[in-house]
This record gives structure tokens, C-alpha cells and sequence, in this order.
């Protein structure tokens, strides 16, 4: 698939600032006055700034707010409509500490569950697809939800939680990968059945039905930087859960934490782009490209 | 609403016979024109006379080749547009309900007024059937020429499909496959009609009938009898003129 930079930058910053407002939604740090305005600030930017990036992909963000709709059937309407909940519940948790200094538990732990089913719809926009068998999987709902747990709690300063969440995000991503690899050809789909005009192994395609390229080819049967594939999955697990578990293992220090986190959100942005740049579209089998 | 109707009273789509296709093309450009005139946004081109040819097209025309298990290959073209799914996932992932599948008679079309872009149902689709226009930025897909088939302004005869109507060899059918006794019916009961990727469980309405076998009367090749030296035990002039020939230098046997 098109890795569209939107929707990289979308999944992998309102993923970690959903997980913020998750650890923050607990009660694990609770700020009161302007610290508690920062906190949520900082979430917020994330969270809305994916959100906000998202819509950069769509040709018509001005019909945007009909995608709230169709939320009995579309993980992507749900997604809309989950998001705002959070956003607003968690914004009434945070007027109370910020203005009243009071901390509403409860409203908290609704906002903390919203978040997580806002991950969770986010990734089953992509684990519904039966067209792209890397993707329906239930590996890619834990694996957002493990990164958006390992952000997080990074995000909020709780190393412990964060060096177990990354320990568990690296492993749901190695999990996502092997799982994935072998997907396409144990789904069942391949030339023969797309043309059902015999096996695999007797249909060749001969001749694609244009000679310039479409937009089936440039969405959907992207291959250009597989070839680094393998070099960047390391470079993405090095700088996305290693480095940071050693910077949070060394004598806690302002920068290091900074750090770790740039290093993480790196490392999901190329995990992120693999994700996508990876994923075989069953309509690529048409075209002989698969 | 973007949930699936139950049933739909009728079931119209189309019959693509695969052995009859000759490749012309013809439903491709008849397809085009029809609807980049009629319903809904233009169908663009872009760069259409530069050296990165692009364009929005409806239906396109794949050809493969089959190599059976014994006897020669052949070269099937292949048409393809939307199959008008009766479980149709582009239907369903659609957020805003601008994808709907008629109660009526089972038609996917896609409400532009509605469409954000976001391309979500063409990657929901394994057929390739939709194509988001690259200047209208909306959805286009196959409407099975809705515009056509109830138009009683137009003469009957043409009250069908743009691809049908103009395909020169009769490759394509258009009917209600609700109805066991119409054409496509029929066509599709006695020569085998199938689904395409029956494994996604789209349930496609058109269907496609696969290649007769074809007349296989030992070794086929035209070539073959010229590539045998003439007249090996020719008499009179051709026997002169072998022997003759054959003892000039470069002449064998």
C-alpha cells in the first residue's frame, strides 16, 4: 500500500497521545493548575495532531464531518466519533485539575477506556481488510496498542510500566512481521483464483490493460524501498524500543528521557512506514505483481 | 446508511464471457465516454498526451495467458469493473454512507456529494473496481449504467450498459440474475458461470464464464509442414531440381 505521509504521521502521534491521555485518564501522574494544564496540552497536540494529519489525505476534508455518520458499520466513522468522546471526557477531567484542582477519578477512568478503544478502533481500520491479509490480523490491534501503551507511558514518565510496555511493543512487533510475512500466501488468494481461469502456475499475466500506471497501482501495489525493508525493520525495533529501554535503565536524566522519546517516535515512524509500504493488496494479483 | 440491505429485489449485473472476449477494448472506451458525460464527475486524464499517461477508468481489460496441463496456452482477455457485490466491503467501510448498494435492484453506487476522499473503499475492494478521480477527488465506480437502463428517453435497444451495448463480439450480458429464467440466468447455469476470489466471500453478482476447452486434434502447429524440405522422394522436375540444389555448396542432403 501507499505509505501517505498523513496517515503515518496520523496513527503514530494520536497513538501516542491517546496513550498519554490513557496513563493520564489512570491517575498515574496527576498535575494540578498550569502543570496539569502542560501535561494536557502536550497530549492534546499529539493526539489532535494525528487526528488533524489524517484528514490531510482526504480530497474533500471539507465533507469531513459526515465521516461521524456510519459508525454501525465503519471502523473509520467509528474511530471519528470514539476520538472526540475521549477528547471531550478527558478535556472535563482536565478542566478539573486544572481550574478546580479536583481530580474526578471516575470521569478519568472513562476517559482512560475511551482512549483505548480509540487505538484500538484506529488499527482495525487496517485489521478489518480482508484485501490485505498482512494487515487482518490479530496482531496489528495489539501491536498499535502496544505502541501506544509504550508512548505513553514514556510520554508520562512512568519507566517501569514503559520498559515493560516497549519490551511487550518490540515483541507484538516481531510478532506483526512474522505473522505477516507469510499472509498473502496462506490466505488462498493468487492469480488463479482472481481469473479463476486455473492455478497459479498456469496463468501468467500477460499484458496489463494500459501502459501508463492508475491509481489501483500507485495506492495499492506500491513496491518501490522494499529493498531496505529488512535494514529499516532493524533500524525501526533499534530506535523505536531499543535505545529507549537503555536510556530509561541508565540514572534518570532530563535529556536522556527526551531522548528516548525522540528515538521512539522515530523508530514508530518506521515501523509505521513498513507497515504500508509492506502490505500486499490482493489487486496487485491482477496485475501479476504479487 | 452504509449497512448492506438484506436481500435486494432484483439482482442486476452483468455476464463476461471469457470465451467469446476478443480484446477489442471497446467496452473500455464506450464505458469512458458514456460516463465521463453523464452521471456524476467527468473521468479525467491526466498528462494524457505527456510521457506519465494517467487516467480514471470504470472498466479495463487485463490478458493473460492460461498454459493447461496438456495442450497449447491461450490468451484470455479479461474484462473487469465492479461486480456489484451483494456482501460488499466497499459499502460498509465507507464513514460518511456516500457508498450504498440499492434495495431495489442491488446497484453499488457512490453519492459524490457525500464522498470525502478518502480512498478507504477502493482499499477495501479486491477487484480493483473503484478509482478515487485524481481532479474530481471522489470515488468513481461501474453504476452499471444507471443512467442508461431506466432512461426511457433513449431507444430501447440502447436502454442497456454502454459496455453491452457497444461490445462487437457479444461478450457481455447484462440481466437480473434474481430471476432464474433471464439471460444471465441461464448463461450462467449452463456454461459455468464463477466468482472471482470466492475466498474473500464478497458474494459478486456478475459473473464470468470461463473459456470452452478447445478443439485439441493432436499436435497443433501450422508451421510444422513447411519446416519439412519438399518433395524428399520427389520424381521428375521437383526430384531434378532437389538433387540439383542440394549438390551446390552449402546444399546437405
Amino acid at each position: 500500500m501507499h505509505p501517505a505521509k498523513s496517515v503515518i504521521i496520523f496513527t503514530t502521534l494520536s497513538g501516542i497521545g491517546f496513550g498519554m491521555l490513557f496513563f493520564i485518564g489512570l491517575g498515574m501522574i496527576v498535575p494540578e493548575g498550569l502543570m496539569a494544564f502542560i501535561w494536557f496540552a502536550i497530549a492534546y497536540l499529539f493526539a489532535v495532531g494525528g487526528l488533524i494529519a489524517s484528514t490531510f489525505h482526504l480530497k474533500h476534508p471539507e465533507r469531513a464531518l459526515r465521516a461521524f455518520t456510519q459508525w454501525k458499520t465503519s471502523w473509520l466513522s467509528r474511530e471519528g466519533v470514539l476520538s472526540v468522546v475521549a477528547l471531550l471526557v478527558m478535556a472535563a477531567y482536565g478542566a478539573g485539575l486544572v481550574f478546580l484542582n479536583t481530580r474526578w477519578a471516575y470521569v478519568g477512568y472513562i476517559g482512560a477506556a475511551l482512549s483505548v478503544l480509540t487505538v484500538f478502533a484506529t488499527s482495525m481500520i487496517y485489521a478489518q481488510l480482508k484485501t490485505v491479509p498482512r494487515w487482518r490480523d490479530f496482531s496489528t490491534p495489539l501491536m498499535f496498542l502496544g505502541y501506544a501503551g509504550a508512548g505513553g507511558s514514556l510520554m508520562t514518565g512512568q519507566v517501569d510500566y514503559a520498559l515493560a510496555l516497549l519490551a511487550l511493543a518490540g515483541l507484538l512487533q516481531l510478532l506483526n512481521w512474522m505473522r505477516g510475512d507469510g499472509a498473502l500466501g496462506k490466505s488462498g488468494s493468487d492469480i488463479g483464483t482472481a481469473t479463476g481461469l486455473g492455478t497459479a502456475a498456469q496463468v501468467r499475466a500477460f499484458e496489463p490493460p494500459h501502459t501508463g500506471t492508475n491509481y489501483l497501482l500507485k495506492e495499492m501495489v506500491y513496491v518501490v524501498g522494499r529493498k531496505h525493508a529488512g535494514r529499516l525493520r532493524i533500524l525501526s525495533l533499534l530506535m523505536g524500543i531499543g535505545l529507549p529501554i537503555l536510556l530509561l535503565l541508565v540514572p534518570f536524566g532530563h535529556m536522556l528521557a527526551a531522548l528516548a522519546i525522540v528515538s521512539h517516535i522515530v523508530g514508530v515512524f518506521a515501523s509505521r512506514w513498513l507497515f504500508f509500504a509492506q502490505a500486499e493488496h490482493v489487486v496487485g494479483l491482477y496485475y501479476g505483481k504479487r | 446508511m452504509t449497512q448492506l440491505p438484506q436481500s435486494t429485489d432484483r439482482k442486476l449485473g452483468l455476464v463476461i464471457d471469457l470465451d467469446t472476449c476478443v480484446g477489442c477494448h471497446a467496452c473500455v472506451i464506450s464505458c469512458k465516454g458514456w460516463n465521463t458525460e453523464n452521471y456524476g464527475a467527468a473521468l479525467s486524464d491526466t498528462d494524457a498526451y505527456g510521457p506519465n499517461v494517467s487516467g480514471t477508468f470504470l472498466n479495463r481489460v487485463h490478458s493473460y495467458e492460461v498454459k493447461p496441463e496438456t495442450g497449447p496456452a491461450q490468451l484470455i482477455h479479461f474484462p473487469k469493473s465492479c461486480l456489484h457485490c451483494e456482501d460488499a466491503p466497499c459499502v460498509t467501510v465507507c464513514p460518511t454512507g456516500a457508498s450504498y448498494k440499492r434495495t431495489a435492484d442491488g446497484i453499488v453506487l457512490v453519492n459524490e456529494d457525500a464522498c470525502i476522499g478518502c480512498g478507504l473503499c477502493a482499499w477495501a475492494c479486491p477487484y480493483g473496481a473503484r478509482e478515487l478521480d485524481a481532479t474530481a477527488g471522489v470515488m468513481k465506480k461501474c453504476t452499471l449504467c444507471i443512467d442508461r437502463i431506466y432512461n426511457e428517453n433513449l431507444p430501447e435497444e440502447d436502454q442497456i450498459p454502454a459496455c453491452v451495448r457497444t461490445c462487437p463480439a457479444g461478450a457481455r450480458h447484462f440481466g437480473d440474475f434474481a430471476d432464474p429464467n433471464s439471460n444471465v440466468s441461464k448463461l450462467t447455469a449452463e456454461r459455468g458461470g464463477m466468482d472471482l476470489l470466492p475466498e474473500q466471500g464478497t458474494r459478486p453478482t456478475n459473473k464470468y464464464l470461463p473459456p470452452r476447452p478447445k478443439d485439441c486434434s493432436g499436435e497443433i502447429n501450422t508451421l510444422a509442414p513447411l519446416l519439412e524440405p519438399v518433395a524428399i522422394d520427389g520424381k521428375g522436375f521437383v526430384g531434378w531440381l532437389d538433387k540439383m540444389l542440394s549438390a551446390l555448396p552449402g546444399g546437405n542432403t
